[in-house]
């Protein structure tokens, strides 16, 4: 009996994890998503982290946060456009502004910007569809 | 370490005892905080918080009955002057009232006037016999229609002895680049910043709505200033840079993660009517001790600046944001301390993925109104933690400075709205 117990405590949070992946695939296309976040995280550290932190915090009345913000996991295209074209104009997030402009990076691939804008949805307590690379050429060629 | 510990514990014991409370009388000087109010303080020297959670608490002033005006970056029911009274006379203040509909960070007192800068404009005030404020709802407009842009808004103040009132005008940009924080783009030709920011403008401390036409630029390319005051032993305005920001960011090529950590240097200069400190063009290392050609402007790292530049007075490690500059002239605190400065570094946040500096008030001994090259860190401890990673990280962060009629020093913290009192009570 308690040998039994042992192998379900064990087994079943493996069951769930299985499940859970099954449930993540049928959502977005899977090892992709792994990978996409991977490499975002690159392309984080390198053009982001600065003023967004690592923790995604943001920097008080500077730089906004970029966890559970309605910015960040809200609509993918306003999200997109932010990459593309940049930002200079005030945004409130919970009653706090933020003062520095955010770049404009159409420098980053297309790829490049669905890695990062996935990874960003999916980290600092976010959790959200990922971005693909044609969602990013869309917006492009609209922005021509 | 115990040692230490344990002598300062008996010394605030004796301290608390021989400061006992008794009814109605004037206590001074207070008692400390049994913890130093969470400061790391050196031997001697003792900590308690006068006020808390008041808003976002910049500059201050302190009058001569020993009660403290702080201007709030942004008003808190719709004041944005806080008066506070220590009415039992136990060192914390114990009545809070307010003013001042602005949100701002400049705040000033000199012979009966309190003067106070939204950012985009600088009030006075008329103070009566007690230095309170009888023309709260009608200050006197002095400067108006300064430029005011998303970044380094805010306005500093400081008046000389001869009626003239200085005001910081920030640069709205990082490196005047052609787009501002972009990697690799160029800086603008002949940073067309400069014509209304990026500098230090002298006004008239008692004429009305003066504008640019009424002032003059006093000193150029410097951008962006918070922490300044008047040394009143050589008579000259000294004021505390904020460096710019993201050399490796912007340009990976000529500059490491490390690097860009610590560069470029925090800069105090010593400021004289026409001086230029070189804001775009140059930045500097306090490595090589040299300006140095910035990035945006053809710099490779090395390339030493035009000598037109002047040099800084003291320089201090990069990106440390220093907030509050004040020159020491009281009597409480040990001999070494008068005329120094001390200068309230906000903490940084252009260091990642190197953990954050700062977050604490630094001491620099001064000879004959200049520096002695020397500093060292005064107070510690505001963050709570000594591991910043993230500058969220930190509960308080030093930023506005100023003393009292005792000589004790006053700290204000712009994340939870404390402020502090630091006094000598060693012998």
């Amino acid at each position: 009996m308690k040998k039994l117990l042992l192998t379900a405590l064990l087994v079943l949070p493996l069951a769930f994890f299985a499940q859970a992946q099954k449930t993540n695939k049928a959502i977005s296309s899977p090892a992709a998503a792994r990978d996409q976040i991977l490499e975002g995280k690159k392309v984080y550290s390198k053009f982001c982290a600065s003023c967004h932190q690592l923790d995604g915090g943001g920097v008080p009345n500077l730089n906004p946060p970029l966890s559970k913000t309605t910015y960040v996991l809200g609509d993918k295209s306003r999200l997109i456009k932010i990459i593309l074209n940049g930002s200079n104009e005030s945004l409130e997030i919970d009653g706090e502004t933020y003062s520095n402009p955010m770049p404009q990076l159409d420098i980053l691939k297309d790829q490049e910007i669905a890695d990062v804008l996935t990874y960003i949805r999916n980290s600092f307590g976010n959790k959200a569809t990922a971005v693909t690379s044609p969602e990013v050429k869309a917006q492009r060629s609209k922005k021509k | 370490m115990i040692i230490p510990l344990l002598t300062a514990g008996i010394f605030c014991s004796l301290y608390a005892f021989k400061n006992n409370p008794s009814a109605g009388r004037q206590i001074h000087p207070p008692t400390t905080d049994p913890d130093n109010a969470g400061l790391k303080l050196p031997s001697g020297f003792g900590a308690l918080v006068v006020a808390d959670s008041i808003g976002k608490a910049r500059h201050l002033v302190v009058t001569k009955e020993g009660n403290l005006y702080v201007k709030l970056a942004k008003p808190v029911k719709e004041k944005g002057i806080i008066y506070l009274k220590d009415k039992n006379g136990d060192g914390r203040m114990d009545e809070q009232s307010g003013f001042g509909n602005y949100g701002g960070t400049g705040l000033y007192l000199k012979d009966g006037v309190l003067y106070a800068s939204s950012n985009d404009e600088v009030f006075s005030y008329q103070l009566d016999e007690k230095n309170e404020v009888s023309n709260q709802n009608n200050p006197s407009k002095l400067i108006t229609k300064l430029k005011k842009g998303r970044q380094h808004d805010t306005k500093s103040i400081v008046l000389d002895n001869s009626g003239n009132i200085y005001v910081n005008i920030g640069a709205y940009s990082n490196s005047c680049q052609e787009k501002d924080r972009t990697p690799g783009s160029p800086g603008m030709k002949g940073c067309p910043i400069l014509d209304s920011a990026g500098g230090i403008w002298q006004f008239k401390a008692n004429k009305l709505n003066q504008s640019y036409g009424d002032g003059i630029r006093y000193a150029t390319g410097i951008r962006n200033v918070v922490g300044l005051d008047w040394n009143q032993q050589n008579n000259t305005l000294f004021v505390m840079q904020h460096g710019r920001d993201q050399l490796n960011g912007l340009w990976p090529d000529l500059y490491d993660e490390k690097k860009s950590a610590l560069l470029p240097a925090e800069c105090l200069y010593m400021l004289k009517k026409g001086d230029n400190a070189g804001w775009p063009y140059i930045y500097y290392d306090q490595y090589q001790k040299k300006n140095i050609q910035a990035p945006e402007y053809g710099g490779d790292g090395k390339k030493e600046g035009s000598k037109e530049y002047i040099n800084p007075a003291l320089a201090f490690p990069g990106h440390l944001a220093p907030n509050g500059l004040l020159f020491y002239t009281g009597n409480q605190f040990p001999e070494k301390y008068r005329n120094g400065a001390f200068i309230a570094f906000h903490g940084s946040w252009n260091r990642t993925p190197e953990k954050q500096e700062g977050f604490y008030v630094v001491f620099a001994p001064f000879k004959d109104g200049q520096p002695t090259g020397e500093w060292e860190i005064f107070a510690d401890g505001f963050a709570g933690t000594d591991n910043v990673m993230s500058p969220r990280d930190a509960k308080h962060r030093p930023c506005g400075l100023a003393q009292g009629p005792d000589g004790s020093l006053y700290v204000t913290d712009d994340v939870k709205g404390t402020v502090y009192r630091i006094l000598y009570n060693g012998k």
